[in-house]
């Protein structure tokens, strides 16, 4: 029961559908609604590899908005000073990050539990204002940021904007889950797993626990800054004021409030950090955040385990009637 | 016969606690080498210096021809030495067929670039292990409960379960922590033939620490006894049974 579990004929088929009811839904929605799903997939690609990190590795990171940046600024330089073309900025990005991801999880091996939160926090609250480090500028454009455009879907197929970048986005989140689905079932998840059940007896097994551990955090930034690029790419700009700690802070809400060491869990998760803060908003305009805190509360009440785990119990009961 | 494992003057300090002090002995290979002592005797430390958890400040250790005090712990299943704890440190959230699995991570290959593009070296990989692991399972006669989560099982279940992830790499030395704790008396008879029987069939060696005498007696082929740290006594089952020093340690720690 630790991934999603096996995959018979009909697993595979449900998964196809929600793939295919996915590819469809931006056909029913304008292209505004559009925007904020390809949104909410950006999210979940990130929560996927916090998750990684935290769920199934057990290392808490308060500091993946800095990979998120990394990942974002990766792409639109990329796109801005030399040209390349947005689909192309991805592997760059997500390698950037996978690197600077692995050499940041070799000395957070020495730290553990709240040690560890506290150094990646650190991260995370000094990212806006090393973007506008002045050194920096002539490629970050300091405060200013950058602008990028919208990409064309191509051979001239007959979509809007919005619609083909949501299409983009779901192709990437889709390859990106089935790797991570592909990492976690097999002798590699187990060992994620095993370093955090029991991380001396997963070594006595075998288990290279600092490669282990630190290849997890570059993995998983690889998808936060692929994530981070694909945001950028959506919403055409990059700026330091919309990497804060904010954002890391949102990242831990989703994974635990969508299920820790779930896959389908980043997908709630991503769902809510997208729709609840609109969903205050519209609620009340004066104090959108109280509205957010309780309905944060609300969730975290009703289901402690995340939405994954809840789902999971509630299905497993009525397949035992 | 050769000597698989060797124990040289091995001295272990835990700030002014002498928890092994000068201990040297011999396992030969296919043997069943008993290592009893009173609580806090250091059994359970030695171990933990064969699995390189502890560092010993002085002595050396040799198994099968070379020393391990330059071996990463990682790396000490990949030279063929496989362990259970005292204490149980089963992968909760895992079930018994994933732990077992898990236990034959040194004897398996793939890593994250395989794995993430499932090449087929994974599927084979995953076919063999899991075909172990199964192996084992029916072995130790958890099939019942193979897809449990091992936090769900009672305390005996789970030691057969740290039994067979302990061999799911085939390891030629088994270090085994008392293993016999916690088990009923039919249970003991079975883990007895078992452990004979693994000797027999596929010529282990193994280092047994157990309070329970009546099984160390009879199944070992020769027994090490520690008091306080020290060697005390190192023989035959029936000579160490009988040994002064023995029944005084054992006398001393009841009294
Ligand atoms: N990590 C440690 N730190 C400090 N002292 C330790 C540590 N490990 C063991 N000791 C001490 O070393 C001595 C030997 O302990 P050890 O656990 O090896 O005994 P044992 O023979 O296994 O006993 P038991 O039969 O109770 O399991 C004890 O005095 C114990 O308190
Ligand atoms: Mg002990």
């Amino acid at each position: 029961m630790r991934t999603d579990g096996g995959l018979d004929g009909r697993r595979m088929i449900g998964m196809l559908l929600v793939v295919l009811a996915l590819a469809v839904l931006p056909f029913f929605l304008s292209d505004y609604r559009t925007f904020q799903f390809t949104q909410a997939i950006v999210y979940a690609i990130v929560l996927l590899g916090l998750n990684i990190l935290t769920g199934y590795n057990g290392q808490i990171s308060l500091g993946h908005g800095a990979f998120f940046a990394i990942g974002a600024y990766t792409a639109a330089i990329l796109m801005d000073r030399f040209g390349v073309p947005y689909w192309a900025t991805l592997p760059a990005a997500g390698f950037i990050c996978f690197v600077f991801g692995f050499l940041f999880g070799l000395p957070a091996l020495r730290l553990q539990g709240h040690y560890l939160a506290l150094a990646t926090f650190a991260l995370a609250v000094a990212t806006p204002q090393l973007l506008k480090y002045k050194r920096l500028e002539e490629w970050t454009g300091g405060v200013q940021g950058i602008v990028i455009m919208k990409p064309d879907p191509p051979f001239g197929l007959p979509l809007s904007q919005d619609r083909w970048l949501y299409l983009f986005t779901l192709f990437v989140a889709v390859v990106l889950f089935v790797v991570a689905w592909n990492i976690l079932r097999g002798r590699t998840g187990r060992a994620l797993i095993a370093l955090r059940d029991q991380p001396i007896a997963a070594e006595a097994m075998g288990v290279n626990g600092a490669v282990y551990k630190s290849t997890a955090f570059g993995i998983s930034a690889l998808y936060t800054g692929i994530g981070g690029a694909l945001g950028a790419i959506a919403v055409q700009f990059v700026a330091p004021d919309s990497f804060t700690a904010f954002l890391s802070i949102s990242f831990v809400v989703g994974i635990v409030v969508g299920g820790l060491a779930t896959l389908s869990g980043a997908i709630w998760g991503a769902l809510f950090i997208q729709f609840v803060p609109n969903f205050a908003d519209q609620i009340s305009k004066a104090a959108p955040w109280a509205i957010y805190g309780a309905v944060l509360l609300v969730f975290i009440y009703l289901m402690p385990g995340g939405v994954a785990w809840m789902l999971r119990g509630v299905t497993a009961k009525i397949l035992r009637r | 016969m050769a000597s698989l494992l060797g124990v040289r003057n091995v001295t272990v300090r835990f700030g002014g606690i002498v928890a092994l002090d000068d201990v040297s002995f011999d396992v030969d290979t296919g043997q069943i080498c008993g290592l009893i002592g009173p609580n806090g005797a250091g059994k359970t430390t030695l171990f933990n210096c064969l699995s390189r958890l502890y560092r010993f400040e002085k002595g050396s250790i040799e198994f099968d021809g070379r020393s391990i005090a330059a071996v990463p712990r990682h790396r000490i299943a990949d030279l063929g030495i496989g362990r259970t704890f005292q204490n149980l440190a089963l992968f909760r959230t895992l079930s018994v067929l994933e732990n077992v699995m898990l236990g034959a991570h040194a004897a398996s290959r793939g890593g994250f670039v395989a794995n993430a593009l499932r090449l087929p070296l994974v599927r084979r990989e995953e076919g063999r292990v899991l075909a172990r692991a199964r192996e084992l399972i029916a072995l130790l006669e958890l099939d019942a409960v193979a897809a449990t989560l091992v936090s769900d099982l009672p305390f005996g279940t789970q030691k057969r379960v740290e039994l067979a992830r302990a061999m799911a790499a085939n390891p030629k030395l088994l270090l085994l922590d008392e293993p016999a704790a916690g088990l009923n008396h039919e249970e003991v008879e079975t883990l007895m033939s078992l452990i004979r029987r693994l000797r027999d069939e596929v010529k282990l060696t193994v280092l047994l620490v157990e309070h329970h005498m009546n099984l160390v007696m009879r199944v070992s082929d020769k027994v090490v006894a520690l008091d306080f740290g020290r060697k005390i006594a190192d023989g035959l089952p029936a000579e160490v049974q009988r040994d002064p020093e023995v029944i005084r340690a054992y006398l001393g720690a009841e009294a």
